[in-house]
């Protein structure tokens, strides 16, 4: 167990670092703290779609490509420095789409070298993907083409759950596909709620919920740690918080004072 | 009075319970969709047996796998209906998520493809949804296709689009023909007016009828259950749609 300053510390500038969506389980916190500590040029992967922990690392100068299949503040609408770094030319976008991003992560949690998935052909995503290959399907007599998506182990996948035990067992509920992600990334770091007194995977109940150790490298402590993004049925989606972000964040000096008083908690002049 | 949301609803109620498309006994609804999650919601409450999985839905999500496990079902084949919206629509029925101008959204980038370009292949049928009827939405051809609306035979698909829903009609579409034909409009609407505000070219009989009004039972069904279900989801609709007797 480490600091959350310690463990954006241990986020080395260029890495490829894989954040679930606003709906499952994002570390709000590490991200605002990934900001303080000034990284650059990540590699952001959206699991498979990303939102709010993008867009304020996009925009605080944190990201040089995102591999994602949307990038979105939900009902708060499109995310703004997202649009405007696009626009600007400032980030590689690597679209995709979802359940390609899942066997992408699958392909790497199996150790196997690809993964199958229908669909995609006719999509102009395909065209700028090089690394995605049509194949005919070799256990077909007839004309069958499939596309072919390489394993994907990224660099550090980082979330927020509710709790961990001492031997870094981490209870993230019914979203278990934070698990695949833990499973196929090289490194996995963790936020928590708070800390579970006992082994999480001796309780029948909440060991179907819990990843192990395992996997996990660290876990910090960072109450409120989603925050504004709903965690579970511990606390609800904070639209207002997006809403404002959202307004503020349409030009750079905008999300920059947002920022310094949100991130940096500094006092701004009005 | 009737709010245009409440039509819609309905509209795409009828789409989902018409006879001659395959049969939805398990509906999947992905985010920021509350117009076709109150029609689901309205098929369930006037009693048809369906499967409704709310992908965004908080407490009760029915998924124990997040969204890889809608995939998952749907590339099994076990959703039989999803819906699917976009910056662009074609009269091809081709889908653009992603953006206008150089690759990949130069002039303006929309959010991204999200599931449609696995989708809209794998669900035997698509509803397409979009309020806003312009030509800036209702393209000849869309700047960039994120997931086709017609495939060739040596490429698996299941389905593709049953209908377009928008704020002024409702468009079916021929997969054959790969058309769209101009099917119901919406009170206040003329064919003239959809021909001026629709990009593509599509077919249209010389009568076409009104989408019908919601029925007394379905608006006491949308304002009563079916706003105290979508009400954890869907907050700011709910109160800008349901409860309107302070503006009216």
């Amino acid at each position: 167990m480490i600091t959350i300053e310690a463990m954006a510390a241990s986020v080395p500038d260029g890495a490829m670092l894989a954040l679930p969506p606003d709906n499952s389980l994002p570390s709000v916190a590490l991200a605002k703290a990934l900001v303080r500590r000034g990284v650059r040029n990540l590699r952001l992967l959206g699991v498979p779609v990303s939102g709010f922990a993008t867009d304020l690392l996009i925009g605080a100068g944190c990201v040089a490509e995102v591999q994602s299949s949307a990038v979105s503040l939900g009902e708060a609408g499109f995310a703004p420095r997202f649009s405007a770094a696009i626009r600007a030319g400032s980030i590689v976008m690597r679209d995709a789409t979802c359940p390609a991003i899942h066997a992408m992560l699958q392909a790497a949690e199996k150790g196997v070298p690809f993964m199958p998935l229908r669909g995609l052909i006719g999509s102009d995503i395909l065209l700028h993907r090089p690394d995605w290959k049509i194949v005919q399907n070799p256990l077909s007599d007839v004309p069958d083409r499939i596309v072919l998506l390489p394993a994907l182990s990224p660099d550090i996948a980082a979330f927020h759950a509710v709790m961990a035990d001492r031997d870094g067992n981490v209870w993230l509920g019914r979203r278990r596909e934070c698990a695949t992600l833990a499973h196929a990334s090289r490194r996995v770091l963790v936020t928590v709620e708070r800390f579970f007194d006992g082994n999480l995977l001796e309780d029948e109940r909440l060991a179907p919920g819990t990843i192990s150790g395992t996997y996990v490298e660290a876990v910090a402590l960072a109450e409120r740690g989603a925050h504004p993004v709903a965690l579970l049925d511990e606390y609800s989606f904070d639209a207002e918080y997006v809403a404002t972000y959202a307004r503020a964040a349409q030009t750079q000096a905008g999300f920059d004072d947002w920022c310094a008083r949100e991130v940096f908690g500094r006092a701004v002049a009005a | 009075m009737i709010a245009l949301e409440e039509r819609l609803a309905v509209a795409l109620a009828e789409l989902i319970l018409d006879p001659a498309a395959p049969p939805a006994r398990h509906i999947a609804v992905g985010a920021a969709s509350p117009i076709p999650a109150a029609a689901c919601w309205l098929v369930a409450k006037r009693g048809h047996p369906v499967r409704l999985s709310l992908l965004h839905k908080r407490s009760g999500n029915p998924f124990t796998e997040g969204s890889r496990e809608l995939f998952d079902l749907t590339g099994q084949g076990r959703i039989d209906l999803f819906f699917l919206g976009g910056g662009q629509i074609d009269g091809q029925a081709n889908l653009n998520l992603l953006g206008t101008g150089a690759w990949p959204g130069g002039t303006v980038r929309f959010p991204g493809s999200f599931g449609s370009a696995f989708m809209y292949f794998m669900c035997p049928r698509t509803i397409l949804f979009r309020e806003e009827h312009s030509p800036r939405v209702l393209v000849d051809r869309v700047a960039h296709i994120s997931a086709p609306g017609l495939s060739p035979p040596d490429v698996f698909r299941r389905g593709t689009a049953q209908a377009l829903v928008t704020g002024r009609c409702v468009f079916s579409f021929d997969a054959e023909r790969g058309r769209f034909r101009l099917q119901s409009l919406h009170p206040g609407e003329t064919a003239a007016g959809v021909r001026a505000a629709t990009g593509f070219d599509y077919d249209e009989a010389t009568e076409v009828p009104g989408t019908p009004d919601p029925t007394e039972a379905d608006l006491a069904l949308l304002r009563g259950p079916i706003r105290a279900e979508m009400m954890e989801t869907y907050p700011a609709f709910c109160a800008r749609v349901f409860d309107r007797k302070a503006a009216a």
